[in-house]
């Protein structure tokens, strides 16, 4: 297991490591600056999206980066956001505080119960019974007539903030996003930087010792499951609000595996990482689709090869081998 | 009338369940003697599918096209394995499962440019194109053919694991691989082998659903998860629960979504019965895969030790 996965840098490290995140974030922050210079709204939204996806992935990075637990069904929980805006606010629900209340608590209950029964499981089969667990989510969505069923919903519009539509204009979606990001950004480094962090870093790293301590295993992963749930949770909910629309299509297996992809590419167990990696994929993804009718056919063996060479990430790229 | 109707609708998940059966067979063996998951197991599927769907057309018979997709298809499975795979072995889960993710999406876009989106249809055979009466309803004789076609392949396939020296070798290393090398047998040969072997039974279960499915690109998305979950429940690198997984799978699945719908009826009104019963049919599976692993976390026959 250790091949691929770099070494986790102590959190008492040196101001190096701020520098990647701040200039990372700076460039976002002077986004809506450059779109002004090109077609505003597409790359708005464009942008809005990989602020999204990184914000989905960095969640799933405290799992497998720092946890170890390689779940491969995590859209679900961007699912359970995105549900929850559309349900809701089908029943005239719009505003965006009670809709985050849903999208967190849903989410957080969906990942302590079938966290409570996949971390049983260990290895291939927690990576299986994940899947699972989205599966059943996704053909729940799809049998949801009264929502869209297969097709998925139209929204009515945008979710409001204290009756106003503040999150109307593109701008002010991808500053409220970008906030979020930040917000997790800090509070997920936090996170892995405490006690509770590097307890999940030691039963990654050997659980019969990590247990042998006097550490239970189950409870701190159930915490970070949950977790890592509630921001992917956040995530569903700015998602849907970019695309205006709801669908199954969402939590479909193949959206877990490109957070999986997302987080890997950007390098694991980093939390920036994974906005480099939504940056890379998303981009590439549209250039690509942009230039050439059937891009998949250079996507795919993008993916091969990254995977075989690329090892360690982007971020492990400044880095050098093995530092 | 309705007790045939649940005998024709068994026989279904049965049938429905040896495809499984064939495909999950490789995928195990695969996963249990290399330790390598191979998520574009479906495309090898959907591979076999196309292969039958172009011979066919072009010897105008299904059986000649079914001889000349199997070696196709193994012959197919070997370059996989020679380009990429083998650089795998080594690796963990995570890269194998990106690596063959990036497979999938490369396959099914290279069938769509190849084949066009649109889906082809193979015409069933005429020596099995008839129907025959069961309890007074018509069965396809061709499902029947598949039922048996995947029995028999079952059957070999105890013969060769349970039997013969090589399939020693294969249960061994599903044991315990590097114990095996390290007794002079070439690993990487028994590697090589058994992913052939594996991509040439995916093969001959899209070639046997071809003339019955469409076949079109992404076809082998959703199979590749259902044989998962068979192998998981099953017990990875098992054969014979592999067997089972996919039988109870396929009569899970098929009679689920028959009788779900029946069945609520009785506690709901009939239209909210139709959809809630379509609504938790697909789950009954995931339902069933999460029950076994709550009860034996590594499936009902666990190979690994």
């Amino acid at each position: 297991m250790a091949a691929a996965t770099p070494a986790i840098r102590s959190p008492t490290a040196s101001p190096r490591d701020w520098l990647v995140p701040l200039v990372l974030f700076a460039l976002l922050a002077a986004v809506p600056l450059l779109a002004k210079l090109g077609p505003e709204g597409f790359i708005l939204s464009l942008m809005t999206r990989v602020v999204v996806v990184a914000l989905a992935a960095m969640s799933l990075d405290l799992l497998i980066g720092y946890g170890g637990l390689v779940s491969f069904g995590h859209a679900a929980f961007l699912g359970i956001g995105a549900y929850a805006v559309g349900i809701l606010s089908s029943h005239g629900i719009e505003e965006a505080g009670p809709q985050l209340a849903a999208a967190i608590g849903g989410s957080v209950l969906f990942a302590l119960a079938s966290g409570v029964i996949a971390l049983r499981t260990q290895g291939v089969y927690f990576i299986m019974i994940t899947l699972a667990f989205g599966q059943m989510l996704f053909f729940l969505a799809t049998a949801l007539s009264g929502y869209g069923g297969d097709d998925g919903m139209t929204l009515p519009g945008r979710s409001l903030l204290f009756d106003r539509p503040w999150l109307k204009g593109d701008a002010a979606l991808y500053w409220v996003s970008l906030a979020v990001l930040g917000a997790a950004y800090l509070g997920l480094r936090r996170v892995t930087a405490s006690r509770f962090g590097r307890v999940l870093r030691g039963l990654k790293e050997n659980e019969i010792r990590m247990e042998a301590v006097g550490f239970e295993a189950f409870r701190y992963r159930l915490v970070a499951y949950a977790l890592a749930g509630a921001v992917a949770g956040v995530a569903g909910f700015l998602l849907a609000n970019l695309s205006g629309f709801v669908s199954p299509a969402v939590m479909s297996w193949q959206r877990s595996g490109d957070l999986i992809f997302v987080v890997v590419l950007g390098g694991l167990g980093s939390l920036h990482g994974a906005i480099l990696g939504a940056a890379a994929f998303l981009l590439a993804e549209e250039v690509l689709s942009h230039y050439l009718e059937h891009w998949r056919l250079v996507f795919g063996p993008l993916l091969v090869l990254a995977v075989l060479f690329a090892r360690g990430g982007l971020v492990g790229i400044g880095r050098g081998r093995g530092a | 009338m309705t007790w045939t109707l649940f005998a024709l609708q068994a026989l279904n998940g049965v049938q429905f369940g040896l495809i499984l059966f064939l495909i999950a067979a490789g995928l195990t063996l695969v996963f249990g003697v290399m330790d390598f998951i191979n998520l574009a197991h479906g495309v090898q599927y959907m591979v076999g599918a196309y292969l039958t769907a172009a011979f066919a057309a072009w010897t105008g018979s299904f059986g000649t096209a079914l001889l000349l997709a199997l070696p196709s298809a193994l012959a197919f499975g070997l370059l996989l394995e020679a380009l990429v795979f083998r650089h795998l072995y080594d690796r963990d889960h995570l890269d194998q499962v990106l690596a063959t993710f990036g497979i999938i999406i490369f396959l099914n876009e290279a069938v769509r440019v190849v084949w066009g989106a649109a889906p082809l249809g193979v015409p069933v055979p005429d020596i099995l194109s008839g129907s025959i009466p069961i309890g007074g309803l018509n069965y396809p004789v061709y499902r029947l053919a598949i039922i048996a076609a995947g029995l028999g392949v079952a059957g070999l396939l105890y013969g060769i694991v349970g039997h013969t020296r090589i399939g020693m070798l294969v249960r061994a290393g599903a044991t315990n691989a590097p114990m095996v090398s390290a007794l002079g047998v070439n690993i990487r040969l028994l590697f090589t082998v058994v992913f052939g072997f594996g991509a040439m039974l995916a093969g001959f279960a899209g070639a046997m659903v071809a003339p019955i499915l469409s076949v079109e690109p992404g076809m082998g998305d959703n199979v590749l998860i259902l044989a998962f979950v068979v192998i998981v429940i099953g017990g990875i690198g098992s054969v014979r629960g592999a067997f089972l997984g996919a039988i109870l799978v396929g009569l899970v699945d098929t009679l689920g979504r028959f009788f779900a719908p029946t069945l609520l009826r009785f506690v709901l009104d009939p239209s909210a019965a139709s959809q809630t019963g379509r609504a938790i049919a697909p789950m009954l599976i995931y339902i069933l895969m999460a029950a076994t692993l709550f009860v034996k976390p590594s499936g009902l026959f666990p190979a690994k030790r």
